[in-house]
């Protein structure tokens, strides 16, 4: 049975369409990965899974829940860790804890058990007892994933996890999300702008743009499509004869230099060069994620970033300002 | 209904009021300056209860002041956890929108229960003097009072989207409600539009009910009083309940 499968899922807001027909099926156990500019839907997508927002048309079922008519049922088997914080800054940490555990009708004797373990897991045992407003942010983080897990649920969504995160504490999300993936056997769907993320949890990678999925494959599919490896040449460049060479996958031009991608260029970079013209710089190196986005979805990010930017955290940043 | 929900929900607000205590001192204030200097400035104030001065005969509707007012901030508090911390992770978890109004209702009679059972013994002690039993029933009476008010509050809280709101309903819903319902003067000589307007107000019902325990008098009877009161409970659940239903994440 598929985790989730959505059926042309759409969310219009009065001016933007956020999420425009997306129909996916991500198997159990499957660590996905979402990537995509920002605003590109997103949070949006996850919001719905998740049944925080409606959607205008079309379902999904979650865990094998319909998220229109069975909210509840889908709630009781995800976790769900948000892109801006939302633990509670008045409360301790563990007072955090104990309350989602009692929401989401854990046991009453497995609960503070638990609480210890993933206090430990995220390392905030020591400051498990004070306010979470005395928290820096890769703290409150550490205590959101804390939560989002401590009720073991089936289907995990993580919505950007390690965002402000120091990179010893993202590795030790990193070996956490491995971790329930190969123990648990948990499906998690992941958003992340960390390519280098992606690439290492993720089975499968969807990328978003404008509301669409555009690419869905694993990260290696993905890569092969851009090529596998990238040659930039900078001189006068014979483009047409470049195109004819079978082990050429795509070329471009890009700031006065041509960016090719071949295949094995182990075997291929010297009939390049040969066929290329007069090369005065050449520069090899591998396809990361990063050209697979850049290459599927850059566009957007180069002329929506500001205006789309997902001003939530902003928001917040004003709202907290106000309100002290 | 999820009871082990409503009680973490009720947890959640006990801890958060009990630890601001200077909040609790400080709702208190107000109430105060009313009774101590208006109270008392009002030399001639007269009361319309024989054998009570008018510093006492508003003791029972400053009583009702204090609780509308706490309530009805903190049903309108929903609107800061709509925008960040709390709601969201009650939103999203599995339990049903009614389990959540029931949760914040409680949380806001507990906060409204403590500060009238503080001003009740102020009172007892510097201005009337209540026995036991009045104290008592006084604080059975302000468990409906305001679970009426907090679903009020937490049925416009749900619905507005910020809080430049909140001024805009302290002056015209929370002022209004407290000067008709009667609670400084008595209705039964008043103008007749202020009669006819308190008819409709929830205030005057609960400020009479506590007229009736603490000085042995009201406008209407206990019964007339106490069937208002539940009508606007279950009016006012209806609607909360509605709103919450209808809340989803903001984005």
């Amino acid at each position: 049975m598929a985790a989730i499968k959505t059926e042309n899922l759409v969310k219009r807001y009065s001016e933007v369409t956020a999420v425009d027909g997306v129909s996916l099926e991500i198997p159990e156990g499957e660590v996905f990965g979402l990537l995509g500019p920002n605003g590109a839907g997103k949070t949006t997508l996850i919001s719905m899974l998740a049944t925080l927002v409606h959607p205008t048309s079309g379902t999904a079922l979650v865990a094998g829940h319909d998220i229109n008519t069975q909210p509840l049922e889908v709630r009781k088997n995800i976790g769900i860790v948000f892109q801006e914080p939302s633990v509670d800054d008045l409360l301790t940490a563990r007072e955090n804890l104990y309350l989602h555990s009692m929401l989401y009708g854990m046991p009453r004797r497995e609960i503070n058990p638990k609480i210890d373990k993933m206090l430990a897991l995220v390392n905030l045992t020591e400051r498990a007892d004070s306010f979470v407003k005395t928290y820096s942010g890769g703290m409150r983080r550490r205590l959101e994933i804390a939560r989002g897990l401590i009720h073991s649920p089936k289907i995990l969504f993580l919505d950007e996890p390690t965002l402000g995160l120091d990179p010893a504490s993202r590795k030790a999300v990193w070996s956490h999300i491995r971790e329930l993936k190969e123990a648990h056997k948990t499906t998690i769907i992941l958003t992340t702008h960390y390519m280098e993320e992606a690439d290492s949890l993720a089975d499968r990678i969807g990328i978003i743009n404008q509301g669409k999925i555009i690419e869905l494959d694993t990260p290696e599919a993905l890569k092969k499509k851009v090529g596998q490896d990238l040659v930039f040449l900078k001189g006068e460049i014979d483009e047409a004869a470049l195109r004819l060479l079978p082990f050429v996958n795509s070329v471009e031009r890009e700031n006065g230099h041509y960016k090719i991608g071949i295949t094995n260029s182990g075997a291929n970079l010297q009939a390049l060069l040969n066929a290329g013209g007069k090369i005065e710089e050449v520069e090899v190196r591998r396809v990361t994620l990063d050209d697979v986005f850049l290459k599927f979805a850059g566009q957007q990010i180069s002329s929506d970033a500001d205006e789309h930017a997902e001003s939530i955290f902003e928001r917040i940043a004003v709202n907290r300002s106000a309100r002290k | 209904m999820n009871l082990n929900a409503v009680y973490a929900l009720l947890l959640r607000e006990a801890k958060i009021f009990f630890r601001e205590k200077e909040r609790i001192i400080s709702i208190l204030i107000s109430p105060l300056l009313f009774l101590f200097v208006m109270g008392k400035g009002m030399a001639s104030g007269t009361s319309p209860v024989a054998g009570y001065t008018y510093q006492q005969f508003i003791f029972p509707g400053i009583v009702a002041m204090t609780i509308l007012f706490t309530s009805i901030t903190y049903g309108l508090y929903i609107i800061w956890d709509k925008r960040l911390d709390f709601l969201k992770e009650v939103l999203a978890a599995p339990i049903s929108r009614t389990t959540l109004f029931v949760g914040k209702a409680l949380g806001g009679m507990l906060g409204a229960i403590v500060e009238t059972l503080l001003l009740v013994l102020i009172g007892a002690l510097f201005i009337l003097p209540l026995d036991p039993v009045k104290v008592l029933l006084s604080l059975a009476a302000a468990f409906p009072i305001s679970y009426l008010i907090t679903n009020v509050g937490l049925t416009i809280g749900a619905k507005m989207k910020s809080m430049e709101g909140f001024g805009l309903v302290m002056s015209f819903l929370t002022w209004p409600l407290f000067f008709f319902s009667g609670a400084l003067f008595d209705l039964g000589t008043a103008a007749p539009y202020i009669r006819v307007i308190s008819l409709f107000d929830p205030v005057t019902y609960c400020v009479d009910l506590l007229r009736i325990i603490m000085l042995g008098q009201g406008a209407f009877s206990v019964w007339a009083d106490l069937g208002a009161i539940a009508v606007f409970c279950l009016a006012t659940t209806v609607l909360g309940v509605s709103a919450f239903g209808k809340l989803q994440q903001e984005k």
